[in-house]
């Protein structure tokens, strides 16, 4: 190969390593996860949820997770979730998971709720902990509900997402008001990483599982 | 071949050391009083305890000491680069430095006296001087208040990511926020039940680390009403960051108000929490294990 020929194929490498280094960074700049409005609008706006024993699809389809329905009514796989400000947001939680049960029973009560919680249309005042399978917990906003497992031995129990409402689900219900903008984390505090030490890692420390961010706009 | 050198006649050589000496002490009497009387009542952390109050001197003292060393330092530096700038002519080698018994003596001497009555001042404050120690001092505290015994005692739990405190002297209530009587002698127990935390009250003069299934005890008397921040410092998982709370100093009418409205509050969930006890590290449920 001639002096121009050696030239021209190192340039092309160069060029194609940058281009691929191009591509790494672009793409990871702009790869944000899905986030999900609530409906309706300020001050009254709505948020569904539910909860699942195991998400069913890669990349990690043995982990408990956490979807948001969109105002279309699709599930989504995202936990950041979109509400007005100075709003009262009404969270509908569909609970497909059975319990794990709370590490600190403290968070079996119901902190920074507006009116009564309810499990399957009862009121209740706070949750015994070991019946906990989850919590939707809003640290900065001083919120948190523990969220009732569906009983170990209940029949057509939900194996993937998205679950269902004919599959067998404790349907809970509570209502929160939102501040100023920002944006805010939110997490399950119950250790119900099924398969990780003391069940506090993998989906407990993962955005998009047990973990989300609120966006107040 | 003939190396091009310098000959330095017999002219007249400037007192440099004496120079730099006068230069130093100057700017060292203008930096100290400056340092302690201007800078000192603005340094962390503060007083808001008796703690944060003697770290605050601490800390002036430590600048303080400090800037003569740092003057010196600076002095030396930039006289060296003004005074005995080469110009022009080229450069050749200088008398060969040897070593200079006294000036070593002296500085072995002088650093030694710095560094063990630093050491001897801060283990009087720690532990003659003390109302207790705002640092963690694990299960069993050297440094402790005189009259331990009328603390009020707080449980600190340190979890995955928040804090959460227990007050034995109120019917054992857990809270999500701390509020603290002013004027009160205060007595953390600083624990986890997971990860290791690290409880940084910073304007209370407190940082004990939380580790599971230890009891980690630290003292603050608290002096004035305020704000204090509260973080984590040590790397605890996805929301370290976000491990953040902001308690009060109040009055003690005040505080009884608030956590009496606080076991009003939790009465529903009271009977589910453990028992009080000196760590907090239940048996993980179910699936936990």
């Amino acid at each position: 190969m001639n002096r121009a020929g050696r030239v021209l194929a190192v340039s092309a490498g160069i060029a194609f390593a940058a281009a691929l280094v191009t591509y790494y960074i672009v793409s990871y700049l702009m790869m944000t996860p899905p986030s999900v409005a609530a409906t309706g609008r300020a001050p009254h706006a709505r948020l569904t949820l539910q909860t699942v024993a195991s998400l069913g699809f890669k990349p990690h389809p043995d982990w408990v997770s956490y979807l948001a329905q969109n105002p279309q009514g699709k599930w989504v796989h995202g936990t950041i979730l979109k509400v007005p400000a100075h709003s009262l947001v009404t969270v509908t939680v569909y609970q497909y998971d059975t319990a794990t049960g709370l590490r600190n029973p403290f968070w079996g009560g119901f902190h920074g709720t507006v009116g009564p919680v309810t499990v399957n249309g009862k009121a209740i005042k706070t949750l015994d902990p070991s019946l906990a399978s989850h919590t939707f917990a809003i640290p900065e906003l001083g919120v948190s509900v523990p969220l009732e497992g569906v009983a170990d031995k209940a029949k057509n129990q939900c194996s993937v997402a998205p679950c269902t409402l004919s599959q067998a689900h404790n349907t809970v219900v509570f209502s929160f008001r939102t501040g100023k903008r920002g944006t805010y984390r939110w997490q399950c505090f119950v250790p119900c990483a099924a398969g990780f030490i003391l069940g506090f890692g993998g989906p407990m420390q993962s955005l998009g599982y047990m973990d989300g961010l609120l966006q107040v706009v | 071949m003939t190396i091009p050198h310098t000959e330095v006649g017999p002219v007249r050589v400037p007192h440099h050391w004496l120079r730099m000496v006068v230069i130093w002490a100057v700017l060292s009497a203008v930096a100290i009083p400056l340092i302690v009387l201007v800078l000192g009542p603005h340094l962390p952390p503060g007083r808001m305890t008796s703690e944060a109050g003697s770290q605050r001197d601490a800390n002036t003292l430590m600048t303080a000491l400090l800037a003569p060393i740092v003057v010196s330092v600076l002095v030396f530096f930039v006289y060296s680069i003004v005074v005995f700038r080469e110009h022009g002519t080229a450069i050749v080698d200088g008398p060969p430095l040897r070593g200079h018994v006294p000036m070593q003596t002296a500085w072995v001497l002088f650093t030694s006296i710095i560094v063990v009555a630093l050491a001897a001042w801060g283990s009087y404050t720690l532990i003659v001087s003390s109302h207790g120690s705002g640092g963690g001092q694990g299960p069993d505290p050297v440094a402790v208040p005189s009259h331990r015994s009328h603390d009020l005692v707080v449980q600190v739990i340190g979890q995955q990511w928040s804090w959460t405190y227990r007050f034995p002297a109120y019917n054992g209530v857990e809270t999500d926020h701390l509020e603290l009587p002013n004027n009160s002698p205060i007595e953390f127990h600083v624990t986890s039940l997971d990860v290791t935390h690290s409880f940084w009250a910073y304007q209370l003069g407190v940082k004990a680390d939380a580790v599971p299934g230890v009891d980690n005890v630290a003292f603050v008397h608290t002096r004035d009403p305020g704000n204090f921040t509260i973080r984590c410092a040590e790397l605890c998982g996805l929301w370290h960051g976000h491990m953040f709370q902001t308690g009060n100093v109040v009055s003690a009418a005040a505080f009884k108000s608030w956590v009496g409205s606080e076991q009003k509050a939790e009465a529903p969930n009271l009977r589910y929490l453990p028992r009080y006890g000196r760590s907090y590290f239940p048996v993980p449920f179910r699936r936990a294990g």
